[in-house]
């Protein structure tokens, strides 16, 4: 869109939550506040997708919830923040939850970590394979 | 006269909340985090300000997709812990100054700063963390928070520039406040990390260790520090360190520093907390 907006495409497997991808993501980040109310987490949990159809969300980030594919969710607009809304309502945290979009396990992802995190090389850029 | 005694920066991981609130802070994959602040701890008890300015972000918490503030400031007299999704944190109501609260607003809006203003809000473990690692599990908050809530998740959030220059205006309008209060000012957030995408998990140690050596000597030269550089140095959520630069202008431009800890990991992030004390309180 703009060269601000254009450079972030450059940084390997990440999505920045652009004011663009907030106007995408607009339900389905409506759709994950809702569930900070426990009574709808309760209903969430009876009828996931009878919810889910409450809200007019795409048919995309309805399926990428009920996959709880996160990956998919960010590429459909959501953010990490307003995700955490299903994980918790999952009972899983952060760490848990943000492994899943590295492919990684659970304990693969933990021991990454506690070993000093993902190194940058090879992580800066795609242009430059740096 | 108000003066601003005391600047600090520490990360906001809501697992170190967790941890503290469930009792496991004395686990071997916590102990060290937390050592790290035992100088801090100490140091807090003897030079206890007035107020606390806590530059913070909500994280979608007291927010929604519908409004996108900036930077708010918290105007109100009290703020409660929030519902994150798995119950309020076991921590005391946040005290605010609203007297002062009012000063920042109309001095900061004066000198072209315009703030929303926040007269109802909940507070999440971005500044309840804060305020737990410093303070521990006190009955009562032992000061007044004013919360200054930043956006650093939505991009673009404000440059490290802008910040830089709004903590220069939060010092003038702390000096310029009639009664005779201390002040310290927090800049929360950071270190290196990112919680989306193949990418998660991105962790950058010589990264923040030169951000935090910038911090203290050449924070002008940092706050020129472009958006790009930070997601690819330190990681989408790495951005959060534009709020350090917020504290860092309420300084001034001289500081000492009093106490370093730097630590990976806290979660999925690395964990920085710098201490410092202006040169001259009245520069």
């Amino acid at each position: 869109m703009t060269d601000y907006t254009s450079e972030f495409d450059d940084i390997p497997g990440t999505r920045v939550f652009t004011a663009q991808r907030a106007k995408q993501g607009y339900h389905l980040n409506q759709f994950c506040m809702s569930l900070m109310k426990p009574e709808n987490r309760e209903r969430f949990k009876a009828g996931e997708r009878g919810y889910l159809d409450e809200w007019p969300m795409t048919e995309a980030q309805k399926q990428a919830v009920l996959d709880r594919d996160y990956n998919a969710m960010l590429d459909l607009g959501g953010n990490i923040y307003f995700l955490a809304k299903i994980f918790a309502t999952d009972g899983l945290s952060y760490l848990q939850a943000v492994s899943t979009m590295t492919g990684m396990s659970i304990d693969d992802y933990q021991q990454m970590m506690v070993s000093g995190g993902r190194a940058p090389d090879g992580w800066r850029s795609v242009k430059d394979g740096t | 006269m108000a003066r601003i005694t005391a600047g600090l920066t520490t990360s906001h991981i809501p697992a170190i909340g967790a941890a503290i609130d469930l009792g496991k802070t004395a686990e071997p994959y916590w102990k060290p985090l937390f050592a790290g602040y035992d100088w801090t701890r100490d140091w807090a008890a003897r030079n206890r300000p007035d107020v606390v300015i806590l530059v913070y972000n909500d994280h979608m918490t007291a927010f929604t997709p519908e409004i996108v503030p900036t930077f708010a400031l918290g105007c109100a007299d009290e703020f409660p812990p929030a519902d994150e999704g798995y119950g309020p944190r076991p921590v005391p109501v946040v005290r605010g100054h609203a007297d002062l609260a009012a000063h920042l607003a109309q001095s900061l809006i004066l000198d072209e700063f315009d703030l929303t203003l926040l007269y109802k809000l909940d507070v999440d473990h971005g500044l309840t963390v804060p305020l737990s690692l410093v303070y521990g599990q006190p009955d009562e908050w032992p000061v007044r928070v004013i919360p200054l809530a930043v956006n650093v998740v939505q991009y673009p959030p404000p440059t490290g520039h802008r910040c830089y220059r709004l903590g220069q205006a939060i010092r003038r309008a702390v000096q310029s406040f009639g009664a005779d209060v201390t002040v310290h000012v927090w800049g929360t957030g950071g270190m290196s990390h990112q919680l989306q995408g193949p990418r998660a998990g991105f962790i950058n140690s010589p990264f923040d260790r030169a951000f935090m050596d910038r911090l203290v000597t050449d924070p002008e030269g940092l706050a020129r520090l472009p958006h790009i550089e930070y997601v690819r140095e330190a990681g989408s959520e790495g951005i959060e360190l534009v709020m350090q630069l917020i504290m860092r202008g309420a300084l001034g431009p001289g500081v000492e520093e009093l106490y370093r800890f730097y630590h990976v990991p806290g979660s999925n992030t690395a964990v920085g907390h710098l201490v410092l004390r202006p040169l001259d309180e009245w520069s």
